[in-house]
């Protein structure tokens, strides 16, 4: 019963963002970093037309949610999104969040759920950013083990100067992983 | 204190095949570079994909659900008034949550530096709105019937009218953006956007119902369009919270 999805089109930008999109947490929050990167094409081209959103826990891994009855630190969207630049370029500022519980009392490693939406895609494609600061934690995680070990790198944010890089390779030679939610 | 807080998480159930378009679909041919080829990697429903952001209030302006008051004049067209409701797949309103639109004017030009095609833009229309959903999962927007317009896709392609809904009902696994089309659209058969929906009873629950109980003599037709997201599995887990 559930309605289909779409492709936003090439005029998204005019619909979508937000002045404030890409606050997930707001300016000057204590630790915020900036995630920056790119997505490109199946020809390593730049997407222009592309819409990054942003899914997360706070800094206890915690979530402002009815589902999750532990709360979180209230005053954090912790939901960011940013139309991509004539460069492919986009950028959230966020902290890292907390490790999150996972299954069977395990914990999950630290990381964000991303939705990317552009021209050309049909439906919005999912992928989950780690952090490189927590191997050991990124080692046991359940969903990394999942994913084939000589692609779990597509995953994994780069230390940057103000945060960290991801970028989105939607085809082709480093693919990044997609996850069927 | 100490073992950690039980969490009893609801699970949603997967779309049957056909629901939604493969990403790969030739006919429309920006997919070709922009399609992953590796197959998806299952990802089990947890906290983070159950969750998602509760957005509404304080995101809406005065007149954001009501596109042909956004200026000082009256926009071009025919004006129109879109309603429904926004449902989870067991038939439950989606409460207070944030329904985004944009569309071409009734042209078919977007007002966007990037749509050249030779239609005039109206200065009276954004094509933008937003609203949030009430207590029974109804909204509503009042705007103009966007015109068909023409891409470079095939030979001779045009878009059958058509606004751009977005949706984030109550988990990130929810989150949803599609088209909303118009009864009888000449153009559906030639569009490979509508057409990339396998499955045909699908594809139909993107076309909106005109609505003549809902029309307002001398001022507005009514086109009536409900949107159906994930619904959760029957849970065994409100059960077991009584134990
Ligand atoms: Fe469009």
């Amino acid at each position: 019963m559930t309605t289909p999805s779409q492709t936003v089109g090439p005029y998204l930008s005019i619909g979508l963002p937000w002045p404030d999109g890409v606050d997930a947490v707001p300016e000057g929050t204590p630790g915020a970093v900036w995630i920056r990167g790119r997505v490109l094409d199946g020809a390593g081209e730049p997407v222009p037309d592309a819409l990054v959103e942003t899914w997360q826990a706070d800094a206890n891994g915690r979530f402002d949610h009815p589902d999750d009855p532990r709360g979180a630190v209230a005053g954090f969207r912790a939901f960011g999104r940013c139309p991509t630049e004539p460069d492919g370029s986009y950028r959230i500022r966020t902290i890292v969040p907390g490790a999150v519980p996972g299954r069977d009392g395990r914990e999950q490693a630290p990381h964000i759920d991303v939705s990317v939406f552009a021209r050309g895609l049909l439906d919005r494609v999912v992928t989950r950013i780690y952090f490189p600061e927590h191997a050991e934690a990124n080692a046991a995680d359940e969903v990394l083990a999942a994913v084939p070990a000589d692609r779990r790198a597509t995953l994994i944010a780069v230390s940057a100067e103000d945060g960290y890089r991801f970028d989105v390779r939607l085809q082709g030679e480093g693919e990044t992983v997609f996850f069927d939610v | 204190m100490g073992t950690p807080t039980k969490l009893h998480l609801p699970s949603y159930r997967r779309d049957p095949d056909g629901t939604h378009p493969p990403l790969d679909s030739p006919g429309y041919r920006s997919t070709a570079l922009r399609h992953p080829k590796q197959r998806p990697v299952l990802l089990p429903q947890m906290l983070t994909e159950v969750t998602g952001p509760l957005l509404g209030p304080g995101r809406i302006g005065e007149h954001d659900n009501d596109l042909t008051r956004q200026h000082a004049g009256e926009p071009q067209g025919q004006r129109i008034i879109v309603h429904g409701r926004l449902l989870d797949g067991d038939g439950r309103p989606v409460r207070n949550s944030l329904v985004e639109i944009w569309q071409a004017n009734a042209g078919g030009r977007y007002r966007h530096t990037g749509d050249r095609w030779p239609s005039p833009l109206d200065p009276n229309f954004d094509g933008v709105g937003r609203t949030l959903t009430d207590d029974e999962g109804r909204y509503e927007f009042t705007t103009i019937k966007p015109g068909a317009y023409p891409w470079k896709n095939h030979d001779n392609a045009w878009r059958p009218a058509h606004i751009h809904f977005s949706l984030f009902g109550t988990a990130f696994i929810q989150r949803l953006v599609t088209q909303m089309y118009f009864p009888d659209d000449p153009l559906f058969a030639q569009d490979p956007i509508f057409n990339s929906v396998p499955d045909e009873k699908a594809r139909q629950r993107m076309i909106s119902k005109f609505d003549l109980s809902r029309t307002v003599d001398h001022w507005a037709l009514a086109f009536e369009f409900d949107i159906v997201l994930r619904g959760r599995e029957a849970s065994v887990f409100e059960d077991e919270e009584d134990e």
